[in-house]
Order: C-alpha cells, then structure tokens, then sequence
C-alpha cells in the first residue's frame, strides 16, 4: 500500500549511457540485417535475371491480376560478353586471381593510334588523359571500391556515388549501383572520371559515348561527387573537359591547362558503345610535350635501349598479342619451351633486335625478337598489337601533332569526308 | 509437529544460526511433507492470541509467501498450488485469517489483512470467496477501532492486489463508501482515519465510475481535502498522497476543484512539514507530468478526437505557482549534492519548476528571470545557487529564439563561476546548469549557435579544469562535456574538438584514475563522456581513437588480474569491468564503421576477445551484457576472420542464451548470435546445432521474458541466411513454432495500445525468419521442402493485412516475404499468390507508400511475384 517513490530524477540526464549503448547496438544490428536481406535479394534476383535473359517473359504468358508492368532491370551483365557469369556486385566480392581476371576483361582498352582514324574531327571526341592510375571504380552496398586494371584493389572507401557509403536514414536498393571508368591521380589524391559504364543500377554499356558523357557531367554534379571529400566522401572525383575534335578542341587538350598531370591525349568516337577490351574506337596518342611517358621505360624508369614488348604464348608455341583476334608475332620451338619450363598462358618479354619489325601492305611479316624472361606477375595480359607499333615508330618515326592536325584541316573546315554532299533532294 | 511449530518458528528467528537454519530446514521438510496441515498449522498460529506474537507474525509470513512470488513463472505455480488445495482446509485457512482481523495484537491483524488480499487476488478472479467482501464491510460496524482500523487496510490492500474488473460496481460502492466514511472528520480515532485514507489511495483506481458521478467525486473530493488539513501529519501526508494519485488519474476531472488544490498545496508548500510539503509539490509536478503528455500528443492543437483535453492549469496557476517554487529553491540542505538520497524542498521545487518549463514554454521566462538576475550576485551562497538552479532548470521547454540571448549572457557568467565561486555547491549547480545550456541549445538542429569558434576553447579549458574539483562539480563538468561533444554528433568531417580532443581524453582518463573517483558517480560519468567523445569523433581524430584500445584494455586487463576482493570490492570491480567492456564497445563499434580504421583496430582484436572471454568467468549480469554487446560489435568488425574465436565464445553464447532470469542479457546475445550470422556466413554451421536448440527452447519457456521472443524469431532468419539449405534439419522444429506464433499474432482485437504493439514486434519477427528462410533456400535444390509452408505464410500475410492495424515496419517486412516467397519458389507460388484474397491489394497499397523502405520492397516484391507468375 506504499504510495510511489517521491523523489525525481534530478540533476541527470533521462537516458542512461547504458541504455544508449544498448539502442545503438540495436540499431546497428537492424541496419545490418537490412542490408544482409538486400544482399540476398539482389543477387537472387541478378542470377535469375541473367538465366530467364534468352527468354524475356511475355505479358501475354502472365495471367496475374495485378497488371504489373514487367521491369526489365538494367543489368550489366547482358553486355558484357558470355566469358562472364558474375555481375559487378558478386564480382566486388571476388578475391585474388579470380577477381583480378574479372575486371580486366571489364575496362575499355584504347587502341594506340598509329594512324589517324577518318573523320577525326567530326565523329571523335578529345581530351588529355590524366596522369595515373586507371581504374574501375564501383559503389555498391554502401560502399565504394577501386580496382586497377589488372584487378587488382587499389582502395575501398565510403563516397558520395548512389550506394557509395552506409549512411543512416538513406537508405538505396542495392540495385542501385554505380561504375565508372576512371584514372586515379596520385598528386592531388583525385579520381578523374574518363567514362560511366554504370549509373545508380542503370546500364550505360549500350550508351554512346556523346550520351556517356553527357550523362556523366550531369549526374556528378547532382549527387556531389565532386564536392571537397568529408566522412562519407573520402576521395574527391572530377571530371575531364572533353572538346569535339576539331582544330580548337585539340588545340585546347594539347597545350590547354589542366589541374592535373598529363599523358598524353584520348580519342573517344562518339558513336561508339561502351566495349569492354580493346577497341579501335578510343585511341590513345602520346608525345612529349604532352607526356611524360612516351617511351616505355623499364622496371627502373629507364628508357631500355631495346624496344620491349610482352606476348602471350600460346598452345602451339605461337606468341600472340593481346588483341582479338590476336596478332602472331613468331613462335618458340617445343624444346625452348621444354627446357625453360614455360607453358601455355605465359606472358613472354622480349626486345626488338636491330632486325625490328617489317610490314608488307602495313601488315607485320617479320619481328626480330629477342626472348628475356617472364613478365611481371601484376600483368594480367599481353601487349596489343597497337601498343607495340606505337612504340615501335615512336622510336623510328613518330606520329606528331601536326599529322593530327593536318587531318583535321583548317580550323572551322571539315575534312574530305565533310566534302561529300548530302543529297537532301 | 503442529505441537512444536510455535517453538520452530521462534527457533527460526534465533541469533544463533544454527538453530535457525535448523528451524528453517524444519520448516521446509513440513511443508514438502503436507502442504494443507503446513498451512493449517501457520494459520492456527496466526490466529492463535495466546501465541508469542514473534511466532504470529512470522506465521503470516510465510503464509503470504506461499501465495505470491515476485517472478512470474513462480508466481504461477503457487497460485495453481493453492487452487488444488482442498476446499475444506482453504475454508480453515481464511476463516482463522478472517478471525485475526480482530485481534488486538497489532502485528497479527496487521499481517493477516496482507494474508488476506494474497487469498483475494487468487480467489475473486476465479470468481470464489464472494462472501469476503460482504464480510469485510460488516466488520466496519464493530465497535473496536482496532478491528475497523484492520478491516479498512484490508480493503487497502485488497484493491492494490486485485484488479478492478473482477469486484463488482456494487461492490465498489460500498467500499468506497465504507473507506470515505473512515476518512471522514467525525472519524474521531486517528489509526482509523490514516488507514482509510491509504485504503483510498488503493481504491482510487476502482472509483471510474464514482468520479463520473458529479456528487460522488465532490463527496470524495472533500473529504479528501479536509483530510489535508488533518492536525495528523500522516494523515495528511496520506491524504496528500491521495490528491496527487487524483491529479493524475483523473486529470480531466479536477477544473472544478483547481483553485482549491492550489490553495491548499501553496499553504502546504509553505507552512507544512517536509513530507506534506513533498507531496504538495508533486501534485504539481504531476499535473506538470499529464499537460506535457496531453500536450506531446496532439502537438498543442485540440483535434476532434482528442481524448482528453488540455485545460491548462499550470498555465493559469503559473503566476502564483512559479513564486512559490522560487522560494522553495531557498531551502537548500548544506550537503545534499554529496547525499545520493537526498530529496527535499529545493530539489522538489527545482524539478517541479523545470516540468512548469516543459509545460509552458516562453511564458516561464518573464516570471524567473527576475528572480535570477536578484539572486545570482548576492553574497549568500544559497541565493547564487537558487539563482543558477533556477536558470537551469527552465532550459529545457521555451524556444532558442527566447533563451538565446540570454543564455549568450549567462554564459560567461556560468564559466566564471564555475571557475571562482568558493562554494561547492554553486559549482556543482553551474556545471550542470552549463550541461543543461549545451544540451538544449547547442547542435545541429540550433539555428544560432552559442558555442562559437571563439568561445570554444575557454569552455573546453574551464570543463576540463573542473574536472580536478570535488567530486560531484567534476561529475556534472563530465556530463557538460557529454552534451558539448554531442552537439558536434554530425558535424562531418572536421570537428571544432579535434584540437582539444587528446587534451579531452587525457584530462577523462585522469578523472577516471581519481583516488575519489567512486564518489559521486563520478567514474561512471567520465567513462560515459569518454564514450560520447568517441562516438562524436570524426576521422581526424580516428588515430588517437584507436590508441585509447590498447589504454582500455590494459585497465580491463588490470581488473581481471586482482587479487581477492571483499563483496564491496567485487562489486565495483563489476562495475568498473562493466564501464570499460562498455568504452570498448562504443570504440569497437566506431572505428568498425569506417574502412581504413576498421584494418588498424584488427590488430588488437585477438587481445580484445582473450580478454572479453575472461570477463565472463566473472558473475555479473551487466558486465556480461556488456562484454556481449561488444562482442557483437567485434564480430561486425572482424567479418568471416571472427571463426577462430568461435571454439571458445560458444559456451558463454550458450550460457547468455541460457539466462532467463536476467533476460537483457539473453536479449542482447541473440542479438550477438544475429552479428555473428552475418559475420561468418555458412562457417557458423557447427555451431548452429546448439544455438538452434537453446532458441528453440528459449521460445517454449515461459520463464523467458516475453520482450525475448520477437527477436528470437528474427534470429532464426538471420541463422537460415547464413546457412542457406543447411538450415532443412531445423524446418520441422522451427516452422511449427513460427505458425503458432504467426496464428497468435495474426489477431488483436481488443487488445490494448501495449499488446499490439508487441504483436507487431512479434509479427516483425516472424517475418524476419520467413525472409531469412525464403533468401537461405534461394536456388537450392531443397527450395521444394518450403512448398508445403507457403499456403500457411500467405493466408498470415492476408489476415495481418486484414487487420488493419499493422505498423510500418511490420508492413515494410510483410511486403519482402511476399517478395522472398515468389522469388524463391518461383512458378510454384504463382498460382498461390494468384488466388489470395488480399495480396494484390496489399501490394498496391505498398507500392503507394510514402515509406521509401516499404515502396522499396514493394517494388521488389511486385518484380518477384512478375517473375513468378510469368514462368
């Protein structure tokens, strides 16, 4: 019968430490609930969506009452060839080889240019690369991760891209993932964004590249990727000026300033998709006035005096380029490969002899190649054909600047293929 | 053995132990042996006036004990034990009991009226003993006062025990009746008068029907207020007591009496002895207590629907109540901050003032200030402290717009004082005024700031010098300091207390070192604002975050390490091992958040475990709790790595799950068990057997806390995606439950706010472990053994959205099984989900929501189910 307890807390706050403690914990462990139900809803329903993809449902198939318009999901995976059964968010999981093997084959490789493409100031974009390391950089899960070309992790950090970092009360599908092409840039610790493969789970692989990069402008912007880094934002990300390829536009990349380093300058045409491996649809041109790394240099940093070049060997001997089809470049006989205990999938260094490389109708007949051991483990794949030629004139007779600007024409004029009327009548 | 029992009994409260405890293993024997003649036997000795009234009264006791038990499940079981007993000796039993009220003997009639409430609670319910109460009131007649005065606290305690709905309304009334007559003034023996009068305050909670008679309540209410005028002290405390418990359950009922209450407590407040004064105040406070609830609950607007209304009184009585609250600021005792129980005058009046602030804002301003601006300057320490105490306590109710420029003021003046005052007291009232001012008026939310890059450094510079004064000013500099870094929570990257915060650690450790720091709270205290500052810290500061482990874990270490310790010293080592498992908690849980910190903190992370391992060789209920949660927090951290502590943790896994009588620690290891799931993904399958088991058995406990359960259901969920298919062998022990469970939770009607509430945390997590199932079974070839249960899941999903009353979470969990179920069983749902009632509906309605969670798994549900049916 004892009336209740008088006294009131006093002098103390109303919640105890302990209790926040407990709530916080508890609140922690709901959100990594969510997110552990999201991960399995979504790589559930990727698998699936990869499966059912050579039979895309039909609404007459669907006697469902509700008339649920049918989602065809963006999905990555679609595009990217039948050598892949991951997609990016299972892929982000890969460790090792495997992983290193699955990014590689995702990047857009440029072809060197080693002669100037048709058309360049009409169909072809331009801009200065920056100087560093190129890059996939992917957001998925509250998390953001880069990856070098050959795949291997170069940082995992919490960014301001769609899903990029486990911030209380957004909360995004995990469909909504983000990947971009991109080159890190030691000196000033930024990601220069050079393409947008992904955005917020919407594919951009069968985009042109105008509509890529327009895409990507606008869409940085918005969610402020490129703002001064902070918690959830670690790195900052820029965009690269990207100019029409005409007198002006390559002008400005050549010698225009830019807040980065630059190597040498990138060719994207317009019209072209985004295509993973190398493609003859972006070029890239170095010489040194825009770069400091025309001549490959050696482990050392020292111009070797020998031209080197690294090839795959293959089943029969053969040592092939990287491209597809690959270029054959010469063979080594059984017992060579015997005795030095090589075997099919090894990447092989080898110099240019003073024999070098002779064409017949622009077509490589013969390479004077000296064997010099296997290449570094960190490479994942052989030369392209492109590179070795590129650095191949580059030493005997390079292609300049004022080639490229010959092509192009005066400023303001089109080149031959502008001449050709359209017949509107 | 009924010969000898008086003699056991007095035997049983011998100094001499050993003829106590050989008493008491008498007793034991006696009642395993025969229940009925052991109760028999108490209740002739109750009875018995010629019996020792030591042996009488201990009787009783045990009596009262073998009705009742604090612990439900007990409880339980002695209420069944008594029901089976037979008819004939209960009669015996509550007839000598009856036949007590009578006695003389104080201590006899006395415990046999709490013996008799017991008997009551179980019988009336079970609709049995209808004659006690016609008894009781015939009892009120008798002409001795000591018989009316035990018949009356029997009513007391028979309405405390007894819930209102199983007495009739006649009955009531004529308790009632009988209870304010005994209150009445012409009650002319006072040991009547105060037993009615706390009989009252029991039976006010019978009287709805009685307040909503217009002449019953003034009747009641008279009486009631004469009561407090009372030349009794008791009886008016008790009638005081009375008036408060009125202010709250009938709120809505008291405008026609408020001006009266208000004279009556002012003169209370002013003239009466302390406890009266008390009370006085607290019916203030009260009242205070019902406004701010109203008031929290419609936002300040009437709405149509608003239950009860606002009439606010303490809006109308502020411009006499806040007076004399003041005054009662003056009444300090000299040492109360250094008294953990002190309660008087002062801190009642403060704390009433502060609720008055809660209740009307702004308008409190104008009428203190004055008071404070008189006071705070004046030589007499008690003016300055009831000055400052005043000025704190309305911090928290007006707006920023009307404290600011104030407190802009103060400010410098609080840092002074708290520096210079000489009186300790003044110190110890500013710190915590300085607390109060950063924790309303300083943060993100807060337009104009008051802490400025300017003022920051002294205020840090003068917390922090604070901390070497006596204990309880440096306790409340600890809390200031709380609310400071608090206000920077999410300030981004770049914090204005990264300059200071080595110095803020350092000074917080040394506090912690204090030889006095068990004064006061004040360990507690500074480990508590340690752990604020590392959960408001940015990544500049992550570094010197990290170096505090090896510094916490070495303390930690320390007290595993000490040697034998006194129970006193057992204790606060649990204590101080509870507040260090609890610091490193919060770091682990802070530096697992980002990436690059998360990679520095693995390097202690095998110290950490050996040591959160050892703690649990220490019994201590909060130490283990919190050695657990930060075990969870560690186990997020380290990811699938967290495998190789497994052999060892698991027995203390088994043991916390195994805690039924402490069941925040069972709670919050099945919520580890959740980390580690996630944490270890499929590696946790050897130890899944035994935890399986221990939830399974968990959930058919009636021991466990009900507050358990819904999280034991999302357990299962988070074991099943863990373990994917390997989770067959527990579907026919785990379903089944989980269908009884669904089929209880499925339906609330008429269940009150608080049940439905829990319904829906049950029906969230069964959910939670149809989801996880579902997700774990996802492109197995086992997805058929689910088949079967998807009839049932569906027909739960429609009736939960039948009813109508589920909340946002459980809806947002509902949608996703919906989801998970189509997309794991694929066309075989098809068909299902195509012929429940509801589910097109429900889904529509998701997919509507303004919830982003819950449109979010609407979407993926409707692509699921798309999928499903198009197969």
């Amino acid at each position: 019968m004892a009336p209740h307890d008088l006294r009131r807390p006093f002098k103390r706050p109303a919640i105890s430490d302990q209790q926040r403690r407990r709530d916080l914990s508890l609140l922690r462990q709901k959100q990594n609930r969510l997110d552990a139900q999201r991960r399995a809803r979504c790589l559930a329903s990727s698998v699936l969506s990869f499966q059912s993809e050579p039979k895309p449902p039909s609404q007459e198939q669907s006697h469902f009452e509700l008339e649920l318009e049918l989602e065809i999901e963006p999905d990555a995976e679609e595009h990217q060839g039948p050598a892949t059964t991951y997609d990016v968010r299972q892929a982000s999981k890969l460790r090792g080889t495997e992983a290193r093997r699955w990014f590689a084959k995702q990047l857009m490789l440029p072809e060197w240019m080693i002669d100037v493409p048709p058309n360049l100031n009409t169909d072809w974009y331009v801009f200065a690369r920056p100087a560093g390391k190129r890059c996939f950089v992917v957001s998925s899960n509250g998390t953001t991760v880069s990856r070098l070309r050959n795949g291997i992790l170069l940082h995992r950090f919490p960014s301001a891209l769609p899903n990029g970092a486990r911030i209380n009360n957004v909360s995004r599908s995990s469909q909504s993932y983000c990947i971009l092409d991109c080159i890190f840039h030691e000196p000033d610790q930024t990601y220069y964004v050079i393409d947008m493969v992904c955005w917020a789970g919407f594919s951009l692989y069968e985009c042109t590249a105008e509509f890529r990069f327009f895409w990507l402008n606008s869409k940085l912007v918005e969610v402020g990727v490129c703002d001064t880094p902070s918690t959830f934002h670690k790195y900052r990300f820029a965009t690269v000026p990207v100019y029409n390829c005409d007198q002006e536009g390559l002008q400005t990349a050549y010698i225009g300033p830019v807040p980065y380093i630059k190597d040498g300058l990138l060719f994207y045409n317009k019209h072209a998709h985004y295509e993973t491996g190398n493609t003859p649809l972006a070029l890239v041109w170095k010489d040194e006035n825009c770069s400091e790394y025309v001549i490959d240099t050696d482990s050392k940093g020292q111009v070797p005096n020998q031209q080197q070049l690294v090839l795959e060997l293959q089943d029969d001997g053969r040592l092939a380029t990287s491209d597809d089809p690959s270029v054959i470049f010469g063979w080594l006989n059984e017992d060579f490969i015997q005795k030095t205990g090589l075997h099919a999938g090894n990447l092989l260094r080898f110099a240019v002899n003073d024999g070098g490389l002779s064409f017949v109708d622009g077509k490589l007949e013969k390479a004077d190649l000296q064997y010099l051991g296997q290449s570094n483990r960190a490479r994942a794949f052989a030369d392209s054909y492109s590179k070795v030629m590129f650095q191949y004139i580059v030493r005997h007779s390079p292609l300049k600047i004022e080639h490229l600007f010959a092509s192009i024409g005066p400023l303001g004029d089109g080149d031959i293929a502008s001449h050709d009327v359209e017949m509107a009548a | 053995m009924a010969m000898e029992v008086t003699q056991v009994l007095l035997n049983a409260q011998s100094v001499d132990s050993t003829v106590r405890k050989h008493a008491e293993e008498s007793l034991r024997q006696f009642q395993e042996q025969n229940l009925s003649v052991f109760l028999l036997s108490l209740s002739g000795e109750l009875a018995g006036e010629d019996k020792p009234v030591d042996s009488r009264k201990l009787a009783g006791l045990i009596l009262k004990n073998a009705l009742d038990a604090k612990e439900q499940h007990r409880k339980y079981e002695l209420v069944q034990r008594w029901l089976a007993l037979d008819m004939g000796v209960k009669t015996q039993i509550k007839a000598c009991l009856l036949q007590t009220l009578s006695s003389p003997v104080h201590d006899a009639h006395s415990t046999a009226s709490q013996v008799i409430a017991k008997v009551a609670a179980i019988e009336l319910p079970q609709k049995q003993w209808p004659e006690l109460i016609g008894s009781l009131l015939s009892n009120i007649h008798q002409v001795p006062a000591h018989v009316k005065q035990a018949t009356l606290e029997t009513l007391g305690y028979l309405c405390e025990e007894v819930s209102p709905d199983v007495v009739d309304q006649d009955q009531v009334n004529k308790i009632l009746t009988a209870v304010v007559q005994g209150m009445n003034a012409n009650e002319v023996n006072n040991d009547v008068r105060l037993a009615a009068t706390r009989a009252l305050y029991n039976a006010l909670g019978f009287s709805h029907a009685n307040f909503s008679n217009d002449m019953e309540r003034d009747y009641i209410m008279r009486v009631v207020c004469e009561a407090t005028l009372c030349p009794d002290v008791k009886i008016r405390q008790a009638a005081f007591e009375c008036l408060v418990s009125i202010a709250s359950t009938y709120y809505e009922k008291l405008a026609p009496y408020i001006q009266e209450i208000f004279n009556i407590t002012a003169k209370a407040v002013r003239e009466d002895e302390e406890p009266v004064a008390l009370q006085a105040i607290e019916l203030w406070s009260s009242i205070c207590d019902e406004e701010i609830d109203i008031l929290e609950e419609y936002g300040g607007d009437f709405t149509a629907d608003s239950d009860v209304p606002c009439y606010y009184f303490i809006k109308q009585a502020l411009p006499a109540l806040v007076p004399m609250l003041l005054e009662t600021l003056l009444k300090q005792e000299e040492d109360q901050d250094l008294d953990e129980g002190a309660w008087n005058l002062a801190m009642a009046g403060g704390t009433c003032l502060g609720l008055v602030a809660r209740t009307v804002g702004d308008d409190i301003v104008p009428l203190v200030m004055p008071f404070i601006e008189e006071n705070i300057t004046k030589p007499d320490w008690r003016q300055r402290e009831a000055a400052t105490y005043a000025f704190g306590s309305i911090l928290e109710g007006p707006s920023p717009d009307k404290l600011t420029s104030i407190v802009n003021v103060a400010l410098n003046f609080m840092l002074t004082a708290l520096t210079n005052d000489p009186n300790s007291h003044v110190k110890d009232t500013t710190a915590w005024t300085l607390g109060r001012i950063f924790e309303f008026l300083h943060g993100s939310t807060v337009e104009t700031p008051i802490i400025t890059p300017a003022n920051c450094q002294q205020i840090v510079t003068v917390l922090l010098q604070s901390m070497n004064d006596a204990p309880n000013v440096a306790e409340k500099a600890c809390g200031a300091l709380y609310f400071l870094v608090q206000g920077y929570e999410d300030i981004g990257s770049t914090s204005p207390i990264t300059p200071f915060f080595q110095e803020i650690v350092k000074s917080l450790l040394h506090v912690t070192d204090r030889e006095d720091a068990g004064e006061s709270r004040l360990r507690t205290a500074a480990y508590e604002t340690l752990n604020e500052v590392v959960r408001c810290s940015t990544d500049e500061t992550a570094s010197m975050v990290l170096q505090l482990v090896p510094i916490i874990m070495t303390k930690l270490h320390q007290t595993l390490e000490a040697e034998k310790l006194s129970s006193d010293g057992r204790e606060k080592q649990n204590e101080l091992q509870g507040l260090l498992c609890g610091c490193l908690q919060v770091i682990t849980q802070k530096l697992g958040a980002s990436e690059p910190a998360k990679y520095a903190f693995m390097q202690f992370a095998d110290q950490i475990m050996n040591l959160f391992l050892r703690v649990f060789a220490c019994r201590s209920a909060t130490v283990h709790e919190e050695a657990m949660l930060a075990i969870g927090a560690v186990a997020h951290a380290t990811g699938p790595d967290f495998a190789k502590y497994m052999p060892e943790l698991y027995k203390y896994l088994e043991m916390g799950l195994q805690n039924f009588e402490e069941y925040q620690v069972c709670a919050v290891t099945v919520g580890v068990v959740g980390d580690i799931c996630r944490a270890l993904d499929d590696k946790v399958l050897p130890y899944c057997d035994g935890i399986m088991t221990q939830l399974l058995k968990d959930l058919s406990s009636n021991q466990l806390h009900r507050s358990v359960k819904p999280p034991i259901f999302s357990c299962f969920g988070d074991i099943a995606l863990a373990i994917g298919e390997n989770f067959e062998k527990y579907l026919m022990y785990a379903m089944p439950m989980l269908q009884s469970a669904a089929e209880l939770s499925a339906h609330t009607s008429g269940a009150d706010d608080e049940m439905i509430e829990y319904t829906n945390l049950l029906r969230n997590g069964i959910l939670e472990a149809y989801s996880g199932i579902f997700q774990g079974f996802k492109n197995s070839p086992k997805t058929q053994l689910l088949i079967p249960y998807a009839p049932h899941i569906l027909q739960f999903l429609d009736s939960i959205y039948m009813e109508k009353d589920m909340d946002d979470v459980v809806m947002k969990t509902a949608i996703g099984v919906l989801g998970d179920l189509a997309d794991t069983l694929g066309s075989n749902a098809g068909s299902l989900i195509q012929q429940s009632l509801s589910c097109k509906d429900f889904l529509n309605e998701c997919l509507s929501s303004d919830d982003h969670l819950i449109k979010e798994s609407a979407e993926w549900a409707k692509m699921a189910i798309t999928r499903a049916i198009s197969v």
